[in-house]
């Protein structure tokens, strides 16, 4: 029918009419004397049905055929709701109720009305969707032709489908065979001006059907009046026998359905039913209800949406939807994205999706539908922060799938090459991965690292403020290095947890936190009081470090050098990085500390900084903020940086990578936070409460300068040490930094290297 | 270059096999039978020792006048048996024969769809495997080969 859009009960009824009409048995044509008769019955004045006549086209065409016959018993339906009679009103008009005809039929119409919204252009798949309204009513009109459908879909669905199925599996073909129908059913109407509109509204349609699939669910709507009429006819015959025992049958299957089917399948239908009516759209697409229905769904079996179910949960699950194993398994194959035996909230959508489409009558894709894909977090869009519920949108390549699989999380350069090859293989690597967001994760790395970065060079500051350069830049080294080492450790024993659920797709920023919670202690070093820990494990530390200002921190300081082998520092001279490379880059470190590098931005800051320091503290913090930032991002990758050189450098290259792209990354107000802490310590003023650790961290050092009481000369010996501080991190940064991608570089290659040499052995 | 791939259950019985000359599939399915028995003895040759983790890749097993077979035995520990499925790859010898790089990587190729049918909660070990990604897969290598 062309654009001719009826409900499945319209669909139902005008067959049935259609049959009534159709004395001739000809299928095609109703004989005008019953057409008449019945439009009659309708008790609308006669001019209307002429006028009805002509508008459906019987006028033209001198008999009502199939869609002639059905456009006119809804422009019967307009007439009697009182609409002007308008050819556009045909599609237009939503919740029409069904053409009244005073030959017994009113019942029906009442019940159809009802459903009206919900249910339309269903077809074959009535027999799935447990229609409890009406059903019971089909059931009480039970000599009523219209239960025919309802009811021999159920056993004789694979006959019911397969017309309405096969054009949909070949989506070329289908215009074919829908146009065939059309032309069948119409003879010749499209031509016709009064169906210009409905022509046109249907163009899009066939437009549409010459692309992929996705067509098919237009195609589909199409399809499902006339292949289904037929059926219906056909099986009018056989329905008799077999409808005393179907009514009882299909209740009895819709009490046995999970409620959850039904609702499932009513509100995807629903949706199909709107997409199709809207012309064109994604068949595979998850409606908004849709979704928030699978996530409840979702929540029953996991409550933690950003957990996993596993396979064996999930199996339950969808074998309650009575498929056949067979299907489900393929179904499975779609949706389960990272082969990893579990369904994230999104392939879970996407399995619940398909299940729901296959008892719809749909056919299984041969491939995920994009609309389907789990929407992926990009690692390398610093800006994405993982979001999982809203639609389904395939964000990207898949470069975002394996970023928890890759063992080179943060060099983005990488990323592609290393995803692609690890999407391939589907191998799960025992390598310490990234979680999945890496922005979130990185920025609370950054702010553990941070907060212990402070502390230690901080502390030692503090508490020496006579120091001799050598044993500040040492100390400072050391502090960092245990920093960066403790830093690392927790990136380690980060992944260690996550490495022990490495095969799983965290697609959420959840599961990071939560993942860095969980540390075991890292293998090598001596476990610092916060590593590994959240936040809060690090206040507690910071607390320690208050309470015993300089003993501890002195013992940290101490208890981190063993664990540094020989690092590099960075060179103090502003131009080569690559020369300054020894233990004793620590005398150079010592001297070159005070020489303050020209180049560093730091001076612009720190001038800046020192108006400040006279001011007011507090209100200064924003403003030193972004001034600072160039220099606490730099600063804040050395620290890390500088642990990566102490330790196992590979393993901790990529902690190091990830804090030092975290730091780059890492939004303003973190580095500039940590800025000011130091700073506050040094001039034992108060922090303004920030709300990150790092402020509380900080904030339990300074307890000590606080005592010395607020003296200006202090603040800006503080600052002055401060702006050595910077300095020097900021060259060490640099020069880690550099040796860091020279280590990545030479990590991936051997990565590589591996991969390629890797005994064919698994599992 | 496979003309066979076939995937033994470690009972012995075939969870999935295809050629693609389909006429001779009786006749490859005897030679992928034989192959069973030299792998299971050089299975039993290597011994208990390295159960754990051996070399998965058995090589070339003989050149039939027609055909090479190349098996792999693949030892997965699960958690209560030892599941023993195996690999096999008959290859045409007519060919230029396939540098051993190819038959390995077809190998991993075969194993990786493997594990993802295994992934399947829906698939029961021991079940013939009815994968359509696996299907492809085998399929690919199969014809790409000839």
């Amino acid at each position: 029918m062309e654009s001719l859009t009826l409900t499945d009960v319209e669909q139902k009824y005008y067959s049935d009419l259609f049959v009534y009409c159709d004395t001739d048995n000809t299928k095609k044509v109703a004989s005008n004397g019953k057409v008449l008769d019945l439009f009659r019955a309708a008790q609308l004045p006669s001019e209307v049905v002429l006028q009805i006549t002509e508008l459906c086209g019987a006028t033209r065409l001198g008999h009502f055929g199939r869609s002639q016959f059905y456009i006119a018993l809804k422009l019967i339906a307009v007439a009697q709701s009182g609409l002007p009679l308008r050819v556009e009103s045909l599609n237009s008009v939503k919740d029409l109720p069904l053409p009244r005809f005073v030959v017994a039929k009113n019942e029906q119409e009442a019940r159809h009305t009802a459903m009206y919204p919900d249910l339309e252009n269903q077809g074959p798949y009535q027999g799935v969707i447990p229609r409890p309204p009406g059903r019971g009513q089909v059931k009480k009109v039970s000599a009523h032709e219209v239960i025919q459908p309802c009811v021999p879909t159920v056993e004789p669905q694979p006959d019911t489908t397969s017309p309405v199925v096969s054009p949909h599996q070949s989506p070329p073909t289908s215009p074919h065979a829908w146009r065939k129908h059309k032309r069948q059913a119409s003879g010749g109407n499209v031509e016709r001006p009064p169906v210009v509109v409905a022509g046109a509204v249907w163009t899009p349609f066939r437009e549409a059907q010459s692309g992929p699939v996705v067509a098919g669910d237009g195609m589909w709507s199409a399809h499902s009046p006339p292949p289904v009429q037929e059926s219906w006819v056909s099986l009018k015959d056989t329905y008799p026998p077999s409808s005393s025992k179907m009514p009882p049958m299909r209740l009895s299957l819709v009490q046995e359905n999970s409620s959850i089917r039904t609702v499932a399948s009513v509100a995807t239908a629903n949706e199909i039913q709107r997409q199709s009516s809207s012309g064109y759209d994604d068949p595979w697409k998850i409606t908004d209800e849709q979704r928030q229905y699978y996530i409840n769904q979702f929540k029953t079996i996991q409550p933690d949406l950003n957990g996993f179910i596993p396979g064996s949960a999930a199996k339950e699950f969808f074998t309650k939807s009575k498929l056949p194993i067979l299907e489900l398994s393929h179904i499975w194959e779609l949706s389960d994205f990272d082969k990893d035996g579990a369904l994230t909230l999104d392939e879970f959508c996407a399995a619940f999706h398909l299940v729901v489409a296959r008892k719809n009558g749909y056919d299984l894709p041969e491939k995920l539908p994009e609309s389907l894909m789990p929407k992926l977090i990009d690692l390398d869009d610093s800006a994405e922060v993982p979001d999982q519920a809203p639609d389904v949108g395939y964000s990207g390549s898949p470069v975002e799938v394996t970023p928890n699989k890759s063992p080179m999380p943060s060099l983005n350069q990488t990323w592609p090459d290393l995803n692609q090859g690890n999407e391939d293989t589907a191998i799960v690597h025992p390598v310490p991965i990234r979680m999945t967001p890496s922005k979130i994760h990185m920025q609370e790395m950054e702010l553990k690292r941070t907060g212990s970065d402070h502390t230690h060079p901080t502390s030692p500051l503090m508490a020496k403020p006579p120091e001799l350069s050598e044993e500040t830049s040492m100390k400072f080294v050391t502090a960092n290095s245990g920093d960066g080492y403790s830093s690392s450790d927790s990136y380690t024993s980060d992944q260690d947890p996550i490495t022990s659920v490495v095969t799983r797709q965290r697609s959420n920023s959840g599961t990071s936190p939560e993942g860095l919670k969980v540390v075991a202690a890292p293998p090598p070093p001596p476990p610092r009081p916060n590593a590994s820990h959240s936040r809060s494990s690090s206040l507690d530390m910071n607390r320690n470090f208050a309470a015993h200002p300089t003993g501890p921190q002195q013992s940290g300081v101490v208890a981190c050098p063993p664990a540094i082998p020989p690092r590099p520092l960075p060179t103090q001279t502003s131009g080569p990085h690559s020369g300054h490379r020894s233990d004793e880059g620590l005398a150079a470190h010592s001297t070159t500390s005070p020489q303050q590098i020209p180049e560093q931005p730091n001076f612009a800051d720190f001038s800046q900084f020192q108006a400040f320091a006279a001011s007011d503290q507090p209100s200064d913090d924003g403003e030193k903020h972004p001034e600072s930032l160039p220099v606490e991002k730099s600063t804040e990758g050395a620290g890390p940086l500088r642990t990566v050189k102490t330790d196992n450098q590979e393993e901790r290259a990529a902690a190091t990578v990830n804090s030092a792209k975290g730091s780059i990354m890492a939004p303003p107000p973190k580095p500039v936070r940590r800025r000011l802490k130091s700073e506050d310590e040094l001039q034992d003023e108060a922090l303004p409460p920030k709300s990150n650790v790092i402020a509380t961290v900080l904030a339990t050092l300074p307890s000590i300068p606080r005592s010395v009481g607020k003296d200006k000369k202090a603040i800006q010996a503080s600052i002055r040490r401060n702006k050595e501080t910077n300095t020097v991190l900021a060259r060490l940064n640099s020069e880690l930094q550099q040796q860091l991608k020279d280590l990545l570089e030479e990590r991936i290659s051997l990565e590589v290297q591996l991969e390629q040499l890797r005994p064919f052995s698994h599992l | 270059m496979a003309v066979c791939i076939a995937v033994i259950a470690k009972e012995n019985y075939p969870l999935y096999i295809r050629s693609v000359p389909v006429q001779n599939e009786l006749k490859f399915h005897y030679t992928v039978h034989t192959t069973l028995d030299v792998v299971e003895e050089k299975i039993s040759a290597v011994g208990k020792a390295m159960a754990d983790q051996r070399e998965l890749y058995l090589g070339l097993l003989y050149p039939t006048e027609d055909y090479k077979v190349y098996p792999s035995h693949m030892i997965k520990n699960m958690a209560v048996t030892n599941s023993k499925v195996k690999f096999v790859i008959v290859v045409d010898s007519s060919n230029t024969s396939l540098r051993d790089n190819e038959i390995r990587s077809m190998f991993r190729k075969l194993h990786n769809s493997f594990t993802d049918v295994m992934c399947n909660p829906f698939y029961n070990p021991g079940d013939t495997i009815q994968s359509k990604a696996f299907d492809s897969m085998v399929s690919a290598m199969m014809v790409q080969a000839s």
